[in-house]
């Protein structure tokens, strides 16, 4: 038995050794020349090549592929056309019709992804912090309830997108069941109002839990003796929420205000399996768009969704650093308070 | 020690990372029934070839739709594939004629389809067509029994057929009387049925004509009437494909437009829950055309194993395996020989195939010469791409028919000079 497991500890220890003697050698000549201090940057040298390799080197040449044109998929193989993708993007004879946009579809994505991050993120939010606030409450079983709403941030968009699809499919089990009680069935989907609707329904479904957590790790971070002195006071129920509970919650709200932006913006996978960007155009997003010039459509233009990638990630990077600075400006506001 | 031990991990990880000599990837997708038989075909070939090791990776058809063109480009991908678009991605075909032992048996058996699969004015041998494929509609026989409506006959117009179709669904309760396939290859056989023309003197798109107003009207006006299923065409945007196979198969429509692809589909789900019977393509007004298809088996121009993947072409292009794997998957043949022998011996006891089959070799006669260009016309995709898109936007009430043409013509000039 003792001998079985020193076999064990050897099998276990001999490829850390083996690990350890490939790295130690470059670790000790890097702190011989760099200094104790300089060893931060040992440490992150893994890390910024990582991040260099998947995240800035793609951005580079995403940056470059938007300013070429044809199918080829090497760089050196691509036209380079300059700013003319994303003049073909940017051009419409009024700005305020976007049928005569030389790109109508990128701007019907564009109000469209506009839209729906207005009202999904508003709604995500209302819904979130009120489902937080429940769950704070001293509630039956408030572990099972928590993890009902948590539930659905266990699955894969795709799966989310299929279980609506087929709930409200035109024979789906919405349909089925109005059926069942004598009325006439409804093509949900093929009605541009309710499919936005259900594209906005189906994403805070589906992410509704995940911000919710965010929201309830805050609500139990504010201390109770607060709301002990409001009760004590007298305080009406809706002035402590608007005068404690909201304040205190405000960095947790804007951590979720800025991710559900991001996200917002993002949206495809869901509404892509749901809606596939129709009725028409009603449900189209900017990720749809470029994934289908891009990706999907028979004759590919990858400069041309490259140009709308990056305008769409300039946006984002717009959105956060406002959100940022809001959030900055709050925290100043209340340190002086 | 330490050295010979890390020497020895790295040596196995390059390995493990290498394609082996010999190894033939084979990209597939399936309609039907053809993976089981192709598993069938490649476990043969492998058992009669030990110094080839035929590797079957069967995909989903959208796989080799979206992402084996970017394979391509980065001069990499599987060593044969079967494919559908495939006069796009023509300059990425190998031209097998050095590795061929007979190429005047590939000439004369699949020359005839040749230029379907290779750049304009090239003459290599790239692959063959492993089937042959025609739009076509299939109607639901029993339905049209139960409504006491005929089914029209020979000569009978798309209107003749839709407004039967809808008699039908008004007395069976269906969701619709008919639906085509969300797809711009499946409209342009009836395109040209009423006069349309796609491809300009110079080779080049020319504007939308006539032709296709003429039956792009139709469309959104059945849309519109309810006799067309809306659900195909609106709800999806984009070039999306969808087809309107299972509405069928579900008796949710009597008539279905799509083509001879489906037939071992069909039988498959169908089974014995309604007689079902293909109609060859509604008449137009110049004509009753379909558009003539299929998916090939064609050779990537960046295999390192030329010679061995000419061996494994050689042995599916053969004519007792074509005939086989015709005979099997219910496909037409595309092999000159096999098609002229006849005499195909269906393996499938359902009696709805053997006339179906039959109504579409009939119905290969009556293909139009601007239909029958169009396979082997390199701007085809933009222009099936186009017509999609901006049609079912009209379905949707999004824009007008006029609109609709003027950027169908914007769309297809775009594409072609993005392409170039």
């Amino acid at each position: 038995m003792k001998r079985l497991t020193q076999m064990a500890g050897a099998v276990v220890t001999a490829p850390l050794g083996w690990l350890a003697a490939l790295i130690d050698p470059p670790l000790r000549l890097w702190q011989r020349v760099a200094g104790q201090k300089g060893m931060v940057g040992f440490f992150l040298l893994p890390n910024m090549a990582i991040f260099g390799v998947f995240v800035l080197f793609p951005l580079v040449v995403n940056i470059a592929y938007s300013m070429t044109t044809g199918g080829a998929l090497f760089l050196a193989d691509r036209e380079f056309v300059g700013g003319a993708q994303y003049a073909r993007l940017l051009t419409c004879q009024n700005y305020l019709d976007i049928r005569t946009c030389q790109e109508d579809q990128f701007w019907t994505a564009v109000r469209n992804t506009g839209t729906f991050v207005v009202l999904q993120v508003t709604l995500l939010v209302i819904c979130a912090t009120a489902t937080a606030l429940i769950l704070n409450r001293e509630l039956r079983a408030r572990g099972f309830w928590r993890a009902v709403f948590f539930f659905p941030v266990l699955l894969s968009p795709v799966v989310v997108g299929l279980i609506w699809r087929w709930i409200l499919d035109r024979n789906g089990v919405l349909n089925a069941g109005l059926v069942g009680v004598g009325l006439d069935p409804v093509n949900w989907l093929l009605d541009r109002n309710f499919a936005f609707a259900a594209a906005i329904g189906v994403t805070i479904w589906a992410h509704l839990g995940f911000f919710a957590l965010i929201l309830l790790a805050g609500l139990q971070a504010i201390p109770r003796d607060l709301y002990e002195a409001a009760e004590m006071d007298g305080t009406r129920p809706a002035r402590v929420f608007w005068r404690i509970t909201l304040p205190l919650l405000m960095p947790n709200l804007l951590v979720v205000v800025v991710l559900a932006l991001i996200r917002a913006v993002q949206v495809f996978d869901e509404a892509y399996v749901l809606t596939g960007g129709g009725p028409g155009t009603a449900t189209l997003f900017l990720t749809q768009y470029i994934y289908e010039v891009g990706f999907a459509s028979l004759l590919k233009n990858p400069g041309l969704a490259a140009a709308a990638s990056i305008l769409m990630g300039g946006v984002l990077v717009v959105l956060t650093l406002v959100q940022l600075a809001l959030g900055r400006r709050n925290e100043r506001r209340g340190k002086l308070k | 020690m330490r050295t010979k031990l890390t020497g020895a991990t790295l040596a196995a990880l390059l390995m493990s990372s290498t394609a082996m000599a010999g190894d033939v990837r084979m990209m597939w997708y399936s309609d039907g029934v053809e993976g089981e038989v192709m598993k069938d075909l490649v476990a043969r070939f492998n058992a009669a070839n030990p110094g080839i090791n035929l590797i079957l990776d069967e995909v989903a058809y959208k796989v080799v739709q979206e992402q084996l063109q970017i394979q391509l480009e980065a001069g990499d991908g599987p060593d044969i594939a079967r494919v559908t678009n495939i006069k796009t991605l023509a300059p990425h075909w190998l031209d097998l004629t050095p590795h061929l032992s007979d190429a005047d048996y590939w000439r004369t058996n699949f020359g005839a389809h040749a230029d379907w699969m290779r750049e304009d004015g090239s003459d290599a041998i790239t692959g063959f067509m492993t089937q042959l494929t025609l739009t076509g509609g299939f109607a639901n026989a029993t339905l049209f029994e139960q409504a006491g409506v005929a089914l029209p006959g020979a000569g009978a117009t798309w209107d003749d057929w839709v407004n039967a179709a809808d008699q039908v669904a008004k007395s069976q309760g269906t969701a619709a009387a008919f639906a085509i396939d969300r797809s711009g290859h499946r409209i342009s056989g009836p395109n040209v049925s009423y006069g349309a023309n796609y491809i300009g003197p110079d080779g080049m798109p020319l504007p939308v004509d006539d032709g296709v107003k003429a039956f792009a009207a139709k469309l959104v006006g059945w849309v519109e009437g309810g006799q067309m299923l809306k659900d195909t065409w609106v709800a999806a945007s984009g070039s999306t494909y969808r087809a309107a196979a299972d509405d069928f198969i579900n008796a949710q429509i009597p008539f279905y437009y799509s083509g001879s692809w489906q037939i071992a589909n069909l039988s498959t789900k169908i089974g014995d829950g309604f007689d079902w019977v293909a109609t060859g393509s509604p008449c137009g007004t110049a004509g009753c055309s379909g558009l003539a298809g299929g998916a090939a088996l064609v050779a990537v121009k960046y295999t390192k194993n030329a010679a061995e993947v000419a061996k494994v072409m050689e042995f599916f292009a053969q004519e007792d395996i074509v005939k086989e794997f015709s005979e099997r998957t219910l496909f037409l043949p595309a092999h000159a020989g096999v098609a002229a022998k006849g005499g195909l011996d269906w393996q499938t006891d359902d009696p709805n195939v053997k006339g179906a089959l039959d109504k579409f070799v009939a119905a290969a006669g009556e293909i139009e010469p601007g239909a029958a260009a169009l396979p082997a016309w390199k701007w085809a995709s933009a222009y099936y791409g186009a017509m999609v898109n901006r049609i079912s936007q009209v379905m949707a009430g999004e824009m007008t028919l006029d609109e609709a043409y003027a950027r169908i013509d914007s769309d297809i000039a775009e594409q072609v000079a993005a392409a170039k």
